[in-house]
């Protein structure tokens, strides 16, 4: 997994509540044999007509919104299936960051899985943040995970919470392998203790 | 030293790291990958530029969508989704550098036959795959079992799992087998009678008088389906008969590394006084040939049977066995041995390899299947396949009847196009027979090679003793 670095980016509004996984990633693009290249798809129906073009209205397909690496979204987004294919699209979307009152579970924690940090806020300052995303490419907002500080684009510092060790394997890039990759030292040992035991294998 | 079971020690011997949560890094000597389940585990390895820890560890093979009809090696004969699965899977392992048998190499099979054929599956090693009938490989005395994708890709990383251990449970059949019987008759009554949780939160081992007499392709059906018996693994200590097959294998160690792990070997059994945490014993002589009547493994009985009736069971079962019934069409208290069957499928990794063809050649020798009959064999590999051909096994199936494939996964699980219609009756070698396992509405009798090959000479489920 790539590490989490303080970036400044484009957010977008998504105020619709309750924006599923269907609404992310619909199923037929489940039959993939990727996690990769599902960005083109994410939103798909909001996003395309039927003929697949694109729907001019919707917030993403917006000049402005194109290069969008942040989300401000309504109350309980991700909710639905535990399908991983909605955070694969969004991360290969380029988001890396989705703010929210609150989010569903599985999808809170797919994730980080995933390299993306949810942030949990109180209404108000969501609204804020809504609010300054709608100003378009010149609201440029700053995420720091190592302060846990986002600043607007008019300098004002909101603070945020993240859990002490999600926030650790986000910071150096760690997954479940990354961790493993952690004692690599204690699977090094272990191999060279069994390449004497049993070199056959 | 306290004493210890036979799965003990391999884990023991294969713990590369303990957290103080008791979760353990399990160190694994043995990959195999299949095109189904892998190509989100290489994909998540390229988005983050890893490599593959051991690709010498690692062993691909396409089974599970491939055709199995003639002039296969044309792509055009997958649908499009199979045809990009096998595809996927050729790109990663050449790109990863994996060990890899392509369709069109002779050697290429269900991976749970290749494994061991090719001398990739040892005595005491940890062998894991991305297919739950991984458990197959236990026969070996190696702790064998299947992952999910995520631990798919954790493997081809770290070469470790993360485990917690299981509790140990001991299956024992003593006394000897009656003629007719076979190992897929002594499994489907063991999990017949602990049903298909009996073995959850356990790793199995078979002992006893009639597993040891059992030959390494026997034992291999027993430890296919530990799985349907609920366990996360099935293990049979290995000892003269397991040598014997390994040896000279392609991937079996030589000279003195065979003889230094011929020493190890030989200490893998478990001890004495070892303690189980559950133990279940069968008298060998009371296995019959056996057959499912449901949709779940667990509804075995002898052939000499009758279909039972709802009201026989207690609790969610009561329902469970009436749908059942339903979906199979039955009625309670008719003979199993009235039922029609109007599909044969002999093969899968359950019952795939060569002396299961014998089996079967055996019954159906000089005999035409019955009239309106379909009956396949699907050989377990092409290395089987071939044996079968010069052994004059194929056409023995030929002339009689069977329409005789290539290798891999077919009927077993319909992924490929060979698949049961809507109400069709199989009587099948593999190992599930749940609802449209082998297709929409089909309906799945499990049975051994022998039973199989009886039934499509008969038209109906018999009992191979009565031939
Ligand atoms: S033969 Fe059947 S059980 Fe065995 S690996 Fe293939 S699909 Fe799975």
């Amino acid at each position: 997994m790539k590490k989490f670095e303080t970036f400044t980016g484009i957010a977008a509004p998504m105020p619709l509540v309750n924006i599923d996984t269907d609404m992310i990633i619909p199923k037929q693009f489940l039959k993939t044999i990727k996690r990769s290249g599902l960005g083109v798809h994410a939103f798909d129906e909001m996003r395309y007509d039927r003929q697949g073009n694109e729907n001019p209205d919707f917030v993403l397909n917006q000049p402005k919104y194109r290069e969008t690496s942040i989300l401000v979204a309504g109350d309980n987004f991700g909710c639905g299936s535990s399908r991983e294919h909605a955070p694969w699209a969004l991360a290969d979307f380029g988001i890396k960051v989705v703010i929210s009152t609150s989010f569903a579970d599985i999808f809170f924690n797919n994730c980080f899985k995933n390299g993306m940090l949810p942030i949990v806020l109180p209404q108000e300052q969501v609204d804020l943040l809504m609010s300054d995303s709608e100003k378009g490419e010149n609201a440029r907002v700053t995420v720091d995970l190592d302060a846990q500080e986002i600043t607007t684009s008019d300098g004002e510092v909101i603070k945020f919470d993240v859990d002490p060790f999600r926030k650790h394997c986000l910071q150096n890039g760690l997954d479940d392998i990354g961790l493993t990759l952690e004692k690599a030292d204690a699977i090094k040992a272990f191999e060279d203790k069994a390449a004497q035991a049993r070199p056959w294998v | 030293m306290s004493p210890k079971t036979l799965y003990d020690k391999i884990w023991d011997a294969h713990l590369a790291h303990e957290a103080e949560d008791g979760t353990c890094l399990l160190y694994i000597d043995r990959h195999l990958v299949h095109e189904v389940t892998s190509p989100q585990a290489f994909e998540g390895l390229r988005m983050a530029g890893r490599k593959v820890h051991s690709p010498e560890k690692t062993i691909a093979v396409p089974d599970h969508n491939v055709p199995t009809t003639a002039g296969r090696d044309n792509p055009d004969q997958m649908p499009e989704d199979s045809r990009i699965q096998v595809a996927a899977l050729d790109t990663n392992a050449r790109e990863f550098g994996v060990h890899y048998y392509p369709v069109s190499d002779v050697r290429q099979g269900i991976v749970h036959i290749v494994g061991p054929e090719q001398g990739w599956t040892l005595p005491g090693m940890t062998v894991v795959c991305g297919d739950s009938h991984t458990a197959t490989h236990g026969a070996f005395g190696s702790l064998a079992h299947g992952i999910g994708t995520s631990e798919v890709e954790h493997v081809l990383a770290t070469q470790t799992l993360i485990q917690k251990k299981s509790k140990n449970m001991k299956v024992e059949i003593t006394g000897k087998l009656r003629p007719g019987v076979t190992a897929k008759d002594i499994v489907l009554t063991i999990i017949g009678e602990t049903g298909t949780g009996g073995g959850t939160g356990y790793v199995i081992e078979y002992c006893g008088d009639a597993i040891r007499e059992l030959s390494m392709e026997g034992r291999m059906t027993i430890c296919n389906m530990a799985i349907e018996g609920g366990a996360r693994a099935g293990l049979i200590a290995p000892d003269e008969t397991t040598f014997d097959y390994v040896k000279g294998r392609p991937h079996a160690p030589k000279g003195a590394q065979w003889e230094a792990a011929l020493t190890w070997w030989k200490t893998l059994y478990s001890d004495d006084d070892a303690h189980w945490d559950k133990v279940v014993t069968i008298r060998a002589e009371d296995i019959a040939p056996t057959v499912t009547w449901g949709t779940s493994p667990e509804d075995a009985l002898p052939i000499t049977a009758t279909v039972p009736s709802p009201e026989d069971f207690e609790g969610g079962k009561v329902e469970a066995v009436r749908r059942s019934l339903d979906y199979m069409g039955l009625t309670p208290g008719m003979k199993l041995t009235d039922i029609e069957i109007d599909t044969v499928f002999i093969g899968s990794c359950t019952n795939g390899r060569i002396e299961d063809l014998r089996a079967a050649a055996d019954i159906v020798k000089g005999k035409k299947i019955k009239d309106g009959m379909r009956a396949m064999v699907v050989p377990g590999s092409g290395l089987v396949r071939a044996q079968a051909e010069e052994e004059g096994l194929a056409d023995i199936f030929k002339e009689a009847g069977f329409e005789w494939r290539l290798a891999g996964c077919s009927m077993c699980l319909a992924m490929n196009p060979d698949q049961l219609s809507e109400g069709e009756r199989c009587a099948s070698t593999s190992n599930r027979n749940f609802e449209g396992r082998q297709g929409y509405k089909g309906r799945t009798h499990l049975v051994s090679p022998a039973m199989a090959a009886a039934a499509a000479v008969t038209g109906k489920l018999t009992d191979v003793r009565e031939l």
